[in-house]
């Protein structure tokens, strides 16, 4: 059995209290009126931000005649202009609200997502009765403690943002913005709080029943003298995947995509699937390695490693397959209503659309390449730290660009919400470890992943 | 021609192959050459073979693919005849980068693969009309063949590979390369 050491939970509950004060102090700093807009506003113009600052305009344009330009009457000029300043403080105000929501949004998603991940893949060992993985189940069981509690802080963060917040994350929660736009209208059969929370809910039921039972079965499995409980897993999790592949890309249709209400891709679910698998198997990576250097897993061995190396390699390109697919094929195309997604993050996030592919693709790509590294711990360490921090700019370029738009830093709010959740995090997936022993007994194949060499 | 002595050990299971392997490599005696019907997990090891390098020449292979898809598009999109496709004629490599990707991918798989079977074939000593190095046209079906030279230790050999379960040992004189 596995005690969580004090040492361990002691920095758990430090990162939870120091980001939750972090992101408590990034809602208090977000409460600007339009007045400390405006003089913000007015000292960004003077001090020559000349190319952010037309950039800017030249979106507020486009936005403004979006939601107004079929009311909007056709007054005198200066009258307009006037008006044309006013509304876009307004706007750069509510993107200044909207930080600190869409900050613990991002790093709420980006754990869960990790957690989720774990899970399909934890199935994925046991429909295909993987004979490598028995000994990393337990790791796993551990991980996926996280789903139920993680999902649904989300999905109380997204309605939350609906309901008590200003309708911060999700502009289709506006009635104000709906009852303006033919598009949402369109789309309100499905965009509704009301669907959204029963879907968030149905979603979570069906993966946290799944991870209720195939956990009671392994535990069960252990002291059993046949494999019943093994088999019941078995086709719990053939089940699940079905359900978890639905229900994985309404989920991302739903958390991620309505953010941008108007804009639609259909491979959408497929892309943030291989994030999330990418990364799952990089944590479970990491807390074996852990496990192991404190002699916990004594069975585990460098192959061990080295296939979740390789997963970790081959999901990553399998990622960046489906990131160009989606962008090529919309690049290429220049449609305006799809393309305007990627000239948004094209024009005011260079840097960490680029930055991503730089981390998700050519460096995990050239590190991992090589068979002998993917057993070096400290490689895979390494490697793994770099990919996780990808994938939450991932995530972060996302979200962003339709809730903050050119306002972003990665600053207080978003590295306070990254702690608050780390913390989290690791409190209950190392709380779910001490549950239980860490080499499941009687797995069927558990001899055989004992004797897993490479 | 130079002649040398040579005794080939015939085997008809892989495993017992396997541990025949062991043996003998643990009596410290060269083993020159195994012929297999198919591809024997960790035999390579066993025999005590260097690792392959065939993975470092593939890495290399990709890279010149990939080096003559970019030069390639650049010259036939950009340099020698550019084209309005699709509304993008912006005569600039880079903007139009992302249309070259697939290229790019497709032909660092194609010289990647193809270069690393021409290179395995030749560092195996396999072209085309070559008379088969093959000593035993039964180590094509089902067995196993393990050749060592022998260098005055025949009836010990013998012995030895008797123990490790082989079904047929000859003493064979072999015309050297």
């Amino acid at each position: 059995m596995y005690t969580f050491s004090n040492r361990l939970k002691i920095g758990a509950i430090i990162l939870t209290v120091l980001g939750a004060l972090m992101v408590g102090y990034g809602f208090m700093d977000s409460h600007k009126s339009l007045d400390n807009v405006k003089t913000m506003l007015a000292e960004e113009a003077s001090h020559g931000h000349h190319g952010g600052g037309h950039a800017e305009e030249t979106t507020h344009e486009a936005m403004s005649k979006d939601s107004h330009g079929e009311t909007e009457g056709h007054g005198d000029a200066h009258a307009e202009d006037a008006h044309h300043g006013d509304k876009h403080a307004e706007h750069v105000m509510h993107q200044i609200h909207n930080r600190p929501w869409a900050a613990i949004y991002v790093a709420a998603f980006f754990f869960f997502m990790i957690a989720l991940g774990v899970l399909a893949f934890y199935a994925i060992q046991y429909a295909a009765q993987a004979g490598w993985s028995p000994l990393l189940l337990r790791v796993m069981e551990g991980i996926t403690a996280y789903v139920l509690p993680g999902a649904l802080i989300v999905l109380a963060i997204a309605i939350a943002s609906g309901t008590i917040g200003h309708y911060n994350i999700f502009v289709w929660m506006d009635p104000e913005v709906v009852a303006h736009d033919k598009l949402i209208q369109g789309k309100s059969g499905w965009l509704n709080i009301t669907g959204f929370a029963i879907r968030g809910l149905i979603f979570i039921a069906g993966w946290s029943l799944y991870r209720y039972f195939a956990r009671k079965f392994s535990i069960a499995q252990d002291e059993a003298d046949d494999n019943k409980n093994f088999k019941k897993t078995f086709r719990i999790s053939a089940g699940f995947l079905v359900f978890f592949i639905y229900t994985e890309s309404m989920m991302s249709w739903d958390w991620i995509m309505s953010v941008d209400p108007h804009w639609f891709s259909t491979l959408f679910g497929w892309y943030v699937f291989a994030g999330m698998m990418v990364c799952g198997v990089t944590v479970i990576a990491m807390i074996t390695m852990y496990l192991k250097s404190k002699d916990l897993l004594p069975m585990v061995n460098d192959s061990h490693i080295h296939d979740l190396a390789k997963f970790m390699f081959g999901f990553s390109i399998f990622w960046t397959y489906l990131w160009f697919s989606q962008f090529m094929l919309i690049w290429y195309s220049n449609i305006p209503e799809e393309v305007t997604y990627f000239v948004a993050r094209i024009n005011d996030y260079k840097l960490p659309f680029f930055g991503m592919l730089a981390m998700n693709f050519i460096f995990p790509l050239l590190v991992l390449m090589n068979s002998d590294y993917k057993r070096i711990n400290w490689f895979v360490v390494m490697a793994g730290i770099v990919i996780l921090l990808g994938h939450y700019v991932d995530v972060f370029n996302m979200i962003m660009p339709a809730t903050v738009g050119d306002r972003w830093f990665i600053g207080i709010p978003e590295i306070g919400s990254i702690l608050l959740f780390a913390g989290l995090f690791l409190f209950i997936v190392f709380t779910a470890l001490t549950k239980a022993p860490l080499t499941p007994k009687r797995n069927p194949f558990i001899k055989e992943s004992e004797h897993f060499h490479y | 021609m130079k002649t040398s002595k040579v005794i080939h050990a015939i085997y008809n299971d892989d495993d017992v192959l396997m541990s025949a392997v062991k043996t003998v490599k643990a009596k410290k005696h060269h083993i020159e050459e195994i012929y297999t019907p198919f591809p024997v997990h960790g035999l390579d090891k066993a025999m005590g073979l260097a690792p392959t390098r065939i993975a470092i020449t593939s890495f290399m292979y990709g890279c010149v693919g990939l080096t003559v898809a970019i030069l390639m598009m650049n010259f036939i999109m950009i340099e020698d005849w550019p084209q309005n496709i699709g509304g993008k004629p912006s005569f600039s490599y880079l903007e139009n980068m992302p249309a070259f990707v697939p290229i790019m991918f497709e032909l660092t798989v194609f010289f990647a693969a193809h270069l690393m079977v021409i290179t395995f074939y030749l560092r195996s000593r396999m072209w085309p009309f070559k008379k088969a190095e093959n000593p035993d046209p039964r180590t094509t079906d089902d067995h196993f063949l393990m050749e060592i030279p022998v260098h005055g230790n025949e009836s010990e050999l013998t012995s030895l590979l008797k123990d490790t379960g082989a079904v047929e040992i000859k003493l064979v004189d072999k015309e050297e390369h």
